[in-house]
Parts: structure tokens; C-alpha cells; sequence
């Protein structure tokens, strides 16, 4: 089994492409890898409960980290996240990419 | 392989992407937890240690320079060369530079070329691309 750490930094309402993480993190858990999404800078946009915009990622079992730096920049607080998504520091990102067998893909 | 490095390949130029703030948060972060780091930066991050950027005022704000307390990426470079000492390697692409005539940067960044990212990559317990959009 490998980790995969997707970061994803993009604005799903600026650019239709942040579906290529979303597609790629549930394709390769279903084939049996632990898959963390972590979202960052506009890219914890998506992270609010009220867009509605990752409940699939969180049934499908990814994990779902969101940048606490980023949302306190634009606002957002922890009670408006969507359920399954986890406030988290960067080191937690760091901590994680730098394990053996893990994939670091930043979008 | 007992102690952890983390290679980063940077391209965004200074004050133009979210990017760059990010990337100095992770070398931080890494630093801060005895990570050792390698930065190659490419194309237009090559500018990101000019040793040149100047703070200034805000003249439609009415602040003044020491009011603004602009940050520049120069001195976010310097310090975090500082910090980490021999746990940070900092490398600028040569061709990127001289494309650039970005050559008067910050003590502690070297010159080199994408054989280094190559070397660096290799030698490191993980890799990250951060690329422009």
C-alpha cells in the first residue's frame, strides 16, 4: 500500500480541474491506498459545509485535511466545515509527505 | 536513509501567487522539526531570494514604510537560511538566472542547474513539485 497526499490549492469555483483531484484521490483508494486530501490557500474554499463540494470524497473514505492558515485568512471558521473535514496545521502536511512510500502531489 | 529530507521544486515568481507563502510555511514547518529541505527553484522563483526587493509605503493608503512593514521574500529566504543552516540548501536554476539577470541574491543561495533537483530528489526522503498554474 502507498500514501497518497493530494494537495489541492485551486478554487473549485475558479477552475472546473480541482474535479481531476477529486476523481483521482477516490480512483486510487478504491484500489486500496490511503489517500489524504489537503487543502489549501482557495483550495479550502470547498471545505465549507454550505458548498456541499467533497461529501464524496469523505464516503469514499479519503481523508480530508483543510490548511488552518488558509481558512483563518478568508474567514472560514471550523463550525462552517463540512462534516469529515479536520482543521489542520502544515506541519501535519510535512509530518505526512515526508513518510517512506508516500506520493506528494501537489495541484 | 535515518534522517528525513524533504526536496522542493519551486516556479512562481515573488508576490504573484499563494504559492510562495506556502512553500516558505513548509520549509519552516520542516525546519522547525529537524526536516532537513532542498529548494531548487525554477523559471520565475529564481527571483524569490533577490537580494533587490525593497519594502516600500503604501502612498492610496496614506501609510508609511515602517507603518506597511512590507514583507519581502528576500528576507523570508534569509531568514530561513539562517535558521536552518546546514539543514537548508538553497539552489536557483542558472539558465533561469541569467535569463532573469537575477544574480544579486541573498547570502547562502547557490547557483546550479536541474542536475541538482535531479541529485537532490534522489538523495531525499520525498519530493514536492509545487508548479505554477
Amino acid at each position: 500500500m502507498t500514501r497518497y497526499i493530494f494537495i489541492e490549492s485551486r478554487d473549485p469555483f475558479e477552475s472546473r480541474d480541482t474535479r481531476f483531484v477529486e476523481e483521482t484521490a477516490i480512483a486510487v483508494k478504491e484500489r486500496g491506498h490511503e489517500v489524504t486530501v489537503f487543502l489549501v490557500q482557495n483550495g479550502v474554499l470547498a471545505a465549507r459545509k454550505n458548498a456541499s463540494r467533497l461529501d464524496h470524497l469523505t464516503a469514499a473514505g479519503v481523508a480530508l485535511l483543510a490548511d488552518d492558515f488558509s481558512l483563518r485568512e478568508r474567514g472560514i471558521t471550523p463550525d462552517e466545515l463540512a462534516a469529515g473535514i479536520q482543521p489542520s496545521a502544515i506541519e501535519t502536511l510535512v509530518e505526512a509527505i515526508v513518510q517512506t512510500n508516500t506520493k506528494a502531489i501537489w495541484h | 536513509m535515518n534522517e528525513r529530507s524533504l526536496t522542493l521544486a519551486l516556479m512562481d515568481p515573488p508576490y504573484e501567487s499563494a504559492n510562495s507563502t506556502t512553500a516558505l510555511r513548509i520549509i519552516s514547518a520542516a525546519l522547525a522539526h529537524g526536516i532537513s529541505v532542498n529548494v531548487f527553484a525554477y523559471e520565475g522563483a529564481v527571483c524569490l531570494p533577490l537580494q533587490d526587493q525593497a519594502p516600500h509605503a503604501n502612498p492610496v493608503k496614506g501609510t508609511t514604510l515602517e507603518e506597511e512593514d512590507h514583507p519581502t521574500t528576500k528576507a523570508f529566504i534569509s531568514s530561513l537560511l539562517a535558521i536552518g543552516k546546514d539543514k537548508l540548501t538553497w539552489i536557483n536554476c542558472g539558465l533561469c538566472v541569467d535569463e532573469r539577470g537575477a544574480t544579486n541574491v541573498v547570502d547562502g543561495v547557490k547557483r546550479g542547474s536541474p542536475a541538482d533537483f535531479f541529485k537532490m530528489s534522489s538523495e531525499s526522503t520525498n519530493t514536492l513539485v509545487i508548479p505554477t498554474k
